[in-house]
């Protein structure tokens, strides 16, 4: 059954890592290019209202030259298979309304481009800063008459990256002025808000320390312009509330929960300290 | 029988004749070992890939047999040397007896 008459007929067995075999190269990408074609801004001037920085970098640009070069193809960027299961969630019906995302908002490549950029935004008609997350759901719940999806449950979290992907290359560009003002202000106050045993705030780490080893791992400014990101350690799709909520918990508190209007807040603020540069999500880190 | 179950594969569309060329394969699959057990302690039927193969023009590239021990969604990436415009076939054997195929054409150019 197993005969070939080719150059080659392989047999293997046991754990495989064939990416480590193949042609991944040591040296160092200095610019993000996804595809050959999608230009990314990983370092740029640091916005107006942002006092601690000059100069802004992406998480992918404290990361080792492997996981950087997984980003730079989608072939290679393991959230890709959970973006193509979002892509089919996007044409499915779903609900009593008998619609799914696609019968209000076309294609997804059209209806979607530019909408992670300027997410979490102020929504008038709700009264108050909305994220792409709980927009998604909103739709579920009244345009579609479908369940709501777990925050940051795997269906969510993929479909939050397939919006995203529309968006890739774009510049983070989220309003902190107007209505959603109050809203930024709280979630700065949080930015700079020591909590648990360790009475740590994230500017403790993020800003005082950034470019430092915690432990093992390289610290970034914590800029969430690649959220969702693929981590390598848990192997599947990750929100940025997910990330703040670990955070918090290591430093001993009791954790706000994803989703919440804390942490609503936060993503806001922390979403236009990025401002200006590239949405990469779906991101590789580690 | 797994769901969800997508093969993607990555060829340039054209080369020049005789060239080595870089392939890329996944396919998305839960692999499932056949050792974990569920929450009653039941033994999860094992369920993976087991074999896959490439062939160009009718002609075997690689032909891989698959265990329990490789992990969920298989990458593999392999070189080929193309001498002639052609298909490729892509062929992924499932232990529910699927067959998951792709094809990808390439042009001397």
């Amino acid at each position: 059954m197993f005969q070939g008459k080719g150059a080659l007929a392989l047999a293997i067995g046991g754990a495989l890592s064939l990416i480590a075999a193949g042609s991944v190269v040591a040296d160092e990408p200095a610019k993000l290019v996804v595809n050959g074609e999608i230009e990314m801004v990983t370092e740029t001037e640091a916005p107006a209202h942002l006092d601690a920085f000059d100069t802004i970098y992406s998480g992918w640009t404290f990361r080792t030259p492997e996981t950087r070069m997984l980003q730079m193809d989608d072939f290679d960027n393991p959230a890709m298979v959970f973006v193509d299961q979002a892509a089919e969630a996007w044409d499915t019906v779903d609900g009593s309304e008998g619609k799914s995302c696609a019968s209000c908002h076309g294609d997804v490549a059209e209806g979607m481009a530019g909408v992670r950029a300027v997410y979490p935004k102020w929504n008038e008609a709700a009264g108050k800063v909305r994220t792409l997350v709980q927009q998604v759901n909103d739709c579920r719940e009244t345009r579609m008459g479908a369940e709501p999806w777990k925050y940051d449950g795997g269906k969510m979290v993929a479909m939050e990256s397939l919006i995203s992907v529309q968006s890739r290359g774009m510049p983070v560009n989220v309003a902190i002025d107007g209505p959603a003002q109050s809203t930024w202000e709280q979630g700065k106050d949080l930015y700079y808000t020591r909590f648990g045993q360790l009475e740590l705030s994230c500017a403790n780490c993020h800003e005082n320390n950034y470019g430092t080893m915690i432990r093992a791992d390289h610290l970034s400014q914590g800029q969430i312009n690649g959220f969702p990101v693929y981590r390598l350690k848990n192997t599947k799709l990750n929100t940025a509330h997910a990330r703040f909520k670990g955070c918090v918990r290591d430093t001993r508190a009791e954790t706000f929960n994803p989703g919440s209007p804390e942490f609503v807040a936060l993503e806001l603020y922390v979403a236009s300290r990025g401002n200006g540069l590239s949405v990469e999500a779906p991101s590789v880190r580690n | 029988m797994a769901t969800g179950v997508k093969p993607r594969v990555k060829v340039p569309a054209t080369v020049a004749a005789g060239e080595t060329i870089t392939i890329k394969t996944l396919i998305s699959h839960n692999m499932e070992s056949g050792q974990r057990k569920d929450k009653e302690g039941n033994t999860i039927p094992r369920s993976i890939i087991n074999r896959f193969t490439c062939a160009f023009n009718g002609e075997t590239v690689i032909d891989v047999a698959m265990e329990p021990a490789i992990s969920t969604n298989p990458y593999f990436q392999f070189e080929a040397k193309v001498p002639e415009a052609g298909e490729f076939v892509f062929t992924w054997y499932d232990d529910d007896g699927s067959v998951y195929e792709e094809k990808k054409t390439i042009a001397i150019g």
